[in-house]
C-alpha cells in the first residue's frame, strides 16, 4: 500500500500549487472587485457586480470547462494548469469579494467622518483607516474560503491535470484498492486543510494584534 | 461682509427628508471668537458643525468660510456645487472633535496624531511626531503615546481627539458635545483642556454643549438654538441671567433646575 504513496504525494504537490496560486490570485480579485463594488464610479461598480454575480451564480465545473474547452475555440488556449488556476481564482475571488465588501461596510461611518475631518482623500481613508480595521474581520471567512478552494481543486482532474484526485482515480483503475487509495487521499486532503487553517490562524493573530491588546 | 467674519451662514436650509433641521439660518462667527451653541436635542445645533465640517451638504443658502463659499465654487458669477478638490481646500481650515471621539482604534495614539499631518499635510514623520509630542504634553497625555485608543479612558480618548484635530493646525475648531459621552468624573479634564485652548490660542471655536457653567465661562457669545434657527444670542451673562426669549427661559430653567 505504501508504494502508492509517492504517486499520491506527487499529485498532492500539484494540488498544493493550484491551491496556493488560486488562493493568492483569488484574494487579489476579492479586494479588486469587493472594493470595486463599493466604488462611486458606475462603470467600475457594474463590472464588479456583474463579475461577482456571474461567478457566484454558475457552477465552478462549468466555468472550468468553459475556460479550458470553449476559450480555445475563440483563439485563447490555456494549459490545464493555467486554466485550472484561472477558474479557481475567479470563482473564489467572487465569494471573497463579498467578504471584502461586507467587512469594509462594517467599519463604522464615524471612522469615515473622522477621516474626512482630517482631510484624507477617500482613497487614503480606505487604505489607512477602513481596510486595516476591516482586514481582521475578513480573515476567518477568508480561511473558510481557502479550505473550500483546496477541496475544489479536485475538479481540475476533469481537465486532465494530474492532481491528487486524478492520481487517486488512476491508481484505483489500476489496482482496484478503492478503500486504501481513497482513505489515503482523504487523509492527505485533510492534512493539507489543517496546514492551511494553521497558516490562516497565524495570519489572524498577526493582523488582529491591535484588537487583542485592545481590552480596557 | 466685514473682514473679521470667519464663518457666515447665509440663509441656510438643511433638510433630512421632509424635516427641516436648519431653517433659513443666518449665523456669523468672527475670527478668534468663542461661540457656544446650546439648545434642546434635535434643534439642529450639531448639524451646524457637521455642515461646516463638510459632513452634511446643505439644501439652500450659502455658507462662507473665510470669505469663500464652502459648499459652492464660483464659476464666473455663478455659484455651482463644490468639487471634492474645493472641499479639501476648505477643510484645511477646520478641525473637529466628535462626541464619540472617533479615534482610529488600530493606530497608536502617536499614529492617530501623526497620520494625517504626514499623509495630508506632507510633514515628515519626525516633524509630525515632534508636533504630536507637544500636543500630547498640552493635553496631559505624554506618557500614553504608544497606547491604542481602546486602552484609554473616555476622557483620555477625547483629549487625544482634541490633540488630533489640533495637529492639523486648523483656524476653526468645532466641538460637537465633546463631554456628552463621558462618565461625569472624566468631564473635568476634557473641559480644562478646552478652556486652556480658549484662553491661550487665538483659535476660533464653535462649541455645542450641555455644560452650561462651562459655556458661561469660556464663551464670548452664546446662541440658543431651537427648531433649526437661532432664537436668542448674546454675551453669556445676559443669556444665562436675563434671557429675553420665552423658549430660552424655559430651556434654561429645565436644564439648570431639573427638579423644579
Amino acid at each position: 500500500m505504501l508504494d502508492m504513496l509517492p504517486t499520491l504525494l506527487g499529485g498532492a504537490w500539484v494540488t498544493v500549487e493550484l491551491t496556493f496560486w488560486s488562493t493568492l490570485i483569488g484574494a487579489l480579485c476579492s479586494f479588486a472587485f469587493g472594493i470595486g463594488r463599493l466604488s462611486g464610479n458606475p462603470v467600475v461598480k457594474s463590472v464588479s457586480v456583474a463579475y461577482i454575480e456571474v461567478f457566484r451564480g454558475t457552477s465552478l465545473l462549468v466555468q472550468m470547462f468553459w475556460i479550458f474547452f470553449a476559450l480555445p475555440l475563440m483563439g485563447v488556449s490555456l494549459s490545464p494548469m493555467t486554466a485550472g488556476i484561472a477558474a479557481l481564482s475567479l470563482n473564489i475571488g467572487a465569494y471573497g469579494a463579498e467578504v471584502v465588501r461586507g467587512a469594509i461596510q462594517a467599519v463604522p461611518k464615524s471612522q469615515y467622518e473622522a477621516s474626512r475631518a482630517l482631510n484624507f482623500t477617500s482613497w487614503q481613508a480606505l487604505w489607512y483607516v477602513a481596510l486595516p480595521q476591516a482586514l481582521p474581520e475578513m480573515l476567518p471567512p477568508f480561511g473558510n474560503l481557502a479550505v473550500q478552494n483546496l477541496k475544489d481543486t479536485a475538479l481540475v482532474s476533469l481537465i486532465t491535470l494530474s492532481d491528487l484526485a486524478f492520481r487517486a482515480e488512476s491508481l484505483r483503475n489500476l489496482t482496484q484498492k478503492s478503500t486504501e487509495i481513497y482513505g489515503m487521499t482523504l487523509l492527505i486532503y485533510f492534512a493539507l486543510a489543517l496546514v492551511l487553517t494553521a497558516v490562516m490562524k497565524v495570519l489572524e493573530k498577526r493582523i488582529g494584534r491591535w484588537k487583542a491588546g485592545g481590552g480596557r | 461682509m466685514s473682514d473679521d467674519t470667519l464663518v457666515h451662514f447665509d440663509k441656510v436650509t438643511k433638510r433630512f427628508g421632509d424635516f427641516e433641521v436648519l431653517k433659513n439660518l443666518d449665523f456669523k462667527v468672527k475670527r478668534g471668537e468663542k461661540v457656544t451653541i446650546i439648545g434642546p436635542s434635535g434643534s439642529g445645533k450639531s448639524t451646524v458643525l457637521r455642515v461646516l465640517m463638510t459632513l452634511e451638504p446643505i439644501n439652500e443658502g450659502v455658507v462662507y468660510l473665510d470669505g469663500d463659499p464652502l459648499w459652492h465654487e464660483k464659476r464666473g458669477h455663478e455659484l455651482v456645487p463644490a468639487s471634492e478638490a474645493h472641499l479639501r481646500q476648505m477643510r484645511k481650515k477646520l478641525g473637529m472633535v466628535f462626541q464619540q471621539f472617533n479615534l482610529f482604534p488600530h493606530m497608536t495614539v502617536m499614529r492617530n496624531l501623526t497620520e494625517a499631518p504626514v499623509r495630508v499635510l506632507g510633514l515628515s514623520r519626525k516633524e509630525a511626531q515632534e508636533r504630536a509630542r507637544e500636543l500630547l504634553d498640552m493635553v496631559g497625555l505624554s506618557d500614553q503615546a504608544d497606547k491604542f485608543p481602546p486602552q484609554l479612558s473616555g476622557g483620555q480618548q477625547q483629549r487625544v481627539g482634541i490633540a488630533r484635530a489640533l495637529a492639523m493646525r486648523p483656524q476653526v475648531m468645532l466641538f460637537d458635545e465633546p463631554t456628552s459621552a463621558l462618565d461625569p468624573e472624566l468631564v473635568g479634564d476634557v473641559l480644562k483642556v478646552i478652556h486652556r485652548l480658549a484662553e491661550e490660542h487665538d483659535l476660533t471655536m464653535l462649541l455645542v454643549t450641555h455644560e452650561m457653567d462651562f459655556a458661561r465661562r469660556i464663551s464670548d457669545r452664546v446662541c440658543f438654538f431651537d427648531q433649526g434657527a437661532i432664537r436668542e444670542e448674546g454675551p453669556p451673562d445676559q443669556i444665562f441671567t436675563e434671557p429675553k426669549n420665552q423658549r430660552t427661559q424655559e430651556f434654561l430653567h429645565a436644564v439648570l433646575h431639573p427638579e423644579a
